[in-house]
């Protein structure tokens, strides 16, 4: 409450709630900051490609090919994307499901980030669609695919991202001052958690099996019948790694939003995650090890995507989980950091290569994305870095919830535990 | 409203038996079921290479008249602006030609990818693309083992380009346009006709035909069947491709999806119970 991003309740209510969004839009503080200057003219050059995309078709900004049809906007904003956005569904289950309120003061934060991640991703899956305005035929009438890995995913990520915004509700019923609503929307958390984990087990899963009919384009190192199963325990640890690194950040960025009890309990979550993170990296490392062995595609190993392949699993995932047990075993926030990083790049490169590099590794034509293809890749995520900190300045999202809802909160929470 | 064990017993009888009822009457009203695929034999021992059906199939679907010229070696592809082309291979049978177009699989990939049924497997045989259902995802072109679906990248309103068999044209008991044109090369009808048809020629000319039919059961079995004078591999035929359909690839994972969809919110929900009680526990120790 004491916070002076926080607006006064009593302020609130005099005026309606409209005027209040108005003023609300107006930018805070500062203008010039480094990160506005950088981001600010690669969004505007962003929105202008994609309009062109829209006005000449795709293969006027993208280099995706016949064999190749997939590229950037699919492999890395929508299914590497997908992957970090799992921190949700991930700490979502270990605050409400196993109740370590420990991670109370982060789950907020993070569910609004995947939150965002998935609605700016599946704006990346509409740019890339070549008849966006049919996007709906597979949600209305009679043209269920209902044999189709990507129905469901499409289905579950949907209805995922309803359920994600169920969860953020509160805070924003808390940014408007509506008690009601508020009192109704968290208690809708519970259900929309279970609902949310649920259908994140599916899609994260559904994503790798999107793969399963590429057989013989995807690189035989890369492909197995497990795909679905790797994905889903990867996404495990990619989340967690990314609100590692997030935190990182957004602990120097929003320094006077963070109180001073969280700032300590940071420090101690930090331990815990890192100890997550190495043991779903050990089972994720393992289970790829089962897979090559059980493949038999050992004589892949000594070629260059051999060496490729080594770099991924070695470099970027046995190599990290050895930072990340180090880490918890003589507390180092820094170390844990490092693997963190090193983590999230294991994730990028086992995505980019299932679904891009590793993918028709032997034709002709190599894919290499255009750089206006990257321009909008990169403008997309910033669009999101920005939405995201203008939410932070003005929802509880990383400070205090006002008092009102504190009550709330435990009649809540004896509700549910009744 | 209560209600007792034994009752719950017999209305959950009743509705099981009207669930039994109900589709064992449905399966009786469905007597088409016995209809056959149509399909297309190619012969590449007779094949000479004139590209008649490649130009009737541009003509009669307004595509432009494919220009490039046929060179054994090169291998051409088809495209957004072509359905079917002939490549041309060196060979000691001397030069065989191979043609290549949409292989209208018995059980087809992108089918089973499509997410609209924009692609869909005529009763026919044909697989078609329809143009209102399609959202241009192109995960058919990744599913499709034959790399047959072609995008127009160039459209702002894009089509997906593929053999569709003359769909039309079957739907009126013609036969396709490339088969019509052709001379003896391409032979139409349903794929039992098409195989025993193929067994026969090979039979009756063991010197002109190695003995397997490409297409009899690659990835399930296709409608375009293959006979060929010297070995597929040596024609750039796909010879790794599994004999099981492509969309038995996926099976396994969707036939979880139900499963999981119940048991993971269970768990859930005991899990949640479960800490639950130790919490209370707790606050009574405390």
């Amino acid at each position: 409450m004491n916070s002076p991003a926080y607006p006064i309740t009593k302020e609130k209510q005099s005026q309606p709630v409209w005027k209040f969004i108005l003023s609300e839009l107006k930018p805070r503080g500062k203008w010039l900051t480094p990160f506005n200057v950088i981001s600010l003219p690669i969004i505007l050059a962003g929105i202008t490609l994609m309009a062109i995309r829209f006005t000449h078709g795709l293969g006027a900004v993208s280099n995706v090919t016949q064999e190749i049809p997939w590229g950037l906007w699919k492999g890395f904003n929508v299914v590497t994307g997908v992957a970090f956005a799992g921190g949700a569904y991930v700490l979502t289950f270990i605050v409400y499901i196993l109740k370590v309120d420990k991670f109370h003061s982060i789950v907020r934060a993070t569910v609004l980030n995947g939150f965002l991640a998935y609605l700016f991703y599946t704006f990346a899956l509409v740019l890339d669609l070549g008849k966006p305005w049919n996007i709906f035929n597979p949600v209305i009438g009679n043209n269920y695919g209902v044999s189709s890995v990507l129905f469901l995913v499409a289905w579950h990520f949907i209805l995922y991202i309803l359920g994600l915004l169920i969860e953020f509700s509160p805070a924003v019923a808390e940014w408007l001052g509506s008690k009601r609503a508020h009192k109704i929307l968290s208690g809708l958390t519970l259900g929309a958690v279970i609902f949310g984990v649920t259908l994140s087990v599916l899609h994260q899963s559904g994503l790798g099996a999107l793969f399963l009919m590429a057989k013989g384009k995807i690189h035989p190192l890369w492909y197995s019948e497990f795909i679905p199963l790797l994905f889903l325990v990867s996404s495990v640890f990619a989340g967690l790694s990314m609100i590692i690194f997030e935190g990182a950040i957004s602990q120097r960025v929003f320094f006077k939003q963070i109180s001073r009890k969280n700032h300590e309990a940071r420090k101690d979550m930090l331990k815990i995650l890192s100890r997550i993170c190495a043991f779903t990296m050990f089972i994720y490392f393992f289970l790829q090890l089962l897979v090559l062995i059980h493949g038999q595609h050992w004589s892949y190993l000594n070629t260059p995507m051999g060496y490729w392949y080594l770099l991924e699993m070695v470099g970027f995932v046995f190599i990290p989980m050895l930072l990340f047990i180090r880490s918890f075993q003589k507390p180092n926030i820094v170390l844990t950091r490092v693997a963190a990083i090193m983590a999230i790049v294991g994730i990028i490169l086992n995505r980019l290569n299932v679904s891009i590099i590793a993918f028709r590794w032997d034709a002709a034509v190599r894919y290499v994305p255009s750089w206006m293809e990257i321009v909008i890749s990169i403008s997309i995520i910033l669009i999101q870095i920005w939405i995201f900190r203008w939410i932070i300045t003005r929802m509880p999202v990383l400070n205090e919830s006002p008092g009102f809802a504190k009550i709330h909160k435990q009649a809540g929470n004896h509700y549910i535990s009744k | 409203m209560s209600i007792d064990r034994r009752s719950f017993f017999k209305f959950l009888g009743i509705t099981g038996l009207t669930v039994i009822g109900l589709k064992s009457s449905g399966e009786n009203t469905t007597p088409e079921d016995d209809s056959e695929f149509y399909g297309v034999l190619y012969d590449s021992s007779i094949c000479i290479g004139c590209r008649a059906c490649e130009k009737a199939c541009a003509k009669a679907h307004g595509l432009p008249e494919p220009e490039d010229e046929l060179e054994a070696g090169i291998k051409r592809k088809t495209s957004e602006n072509q359905r079917c082309v002939i490549n041309a291979f060196e060979t000691d049978e001397g030069e065989v030609y191979v043609r290549n177009q949409c292989m209208h699989c018995n059980e087809p990939a992108c089918v089973a990818a499509c997410l609209t049924q924009a692609m869909y497997k005529t009763k026919e045989g044909p697989v078609i693309w329809r143009e209102e259902k399609c959202m241009g995802c192109r995960y058919c072109m990744v599913s499709c083992p034959f790399d047959v679906p072609k995008f127009e990248y160039g459209s702002t309103n894009p089509k997906i380009q593929k053999c569709d068999m003359c769909y039309d044209r079957i739907k009126n008991g013609e036969i396709p346009v490339c088969v019509k044109t052709c001379g003896d090369a391409l032979f139409f009808g349903t794929r039992r006709e098409l195989i025993s048809e193929a067994r026969r020629r090979i039979a009756e000319w063991p010197e002109m035909y190695i003995e397997d039919i490409y297409g009899e059961h690659t990835v399930g079995g296709t409608g375009y069947l293959y006979l060929a004078p010297v070995s597929h591999k040596e024609l750039g035929f796909d010879i790794k491709l599994q004999k099981n359909s492509y969309p038995s690839l996926t099976k396994s994972f969707l036939y979880s999806v139900p499963a999981v969809d119940v048991l993971v919110p269970s768990v859930l929900l005991g899990l949640h119970a479960a800490t639950k009680v130790k919490q209370t526990k707790t606050e009574n120790y405390e």
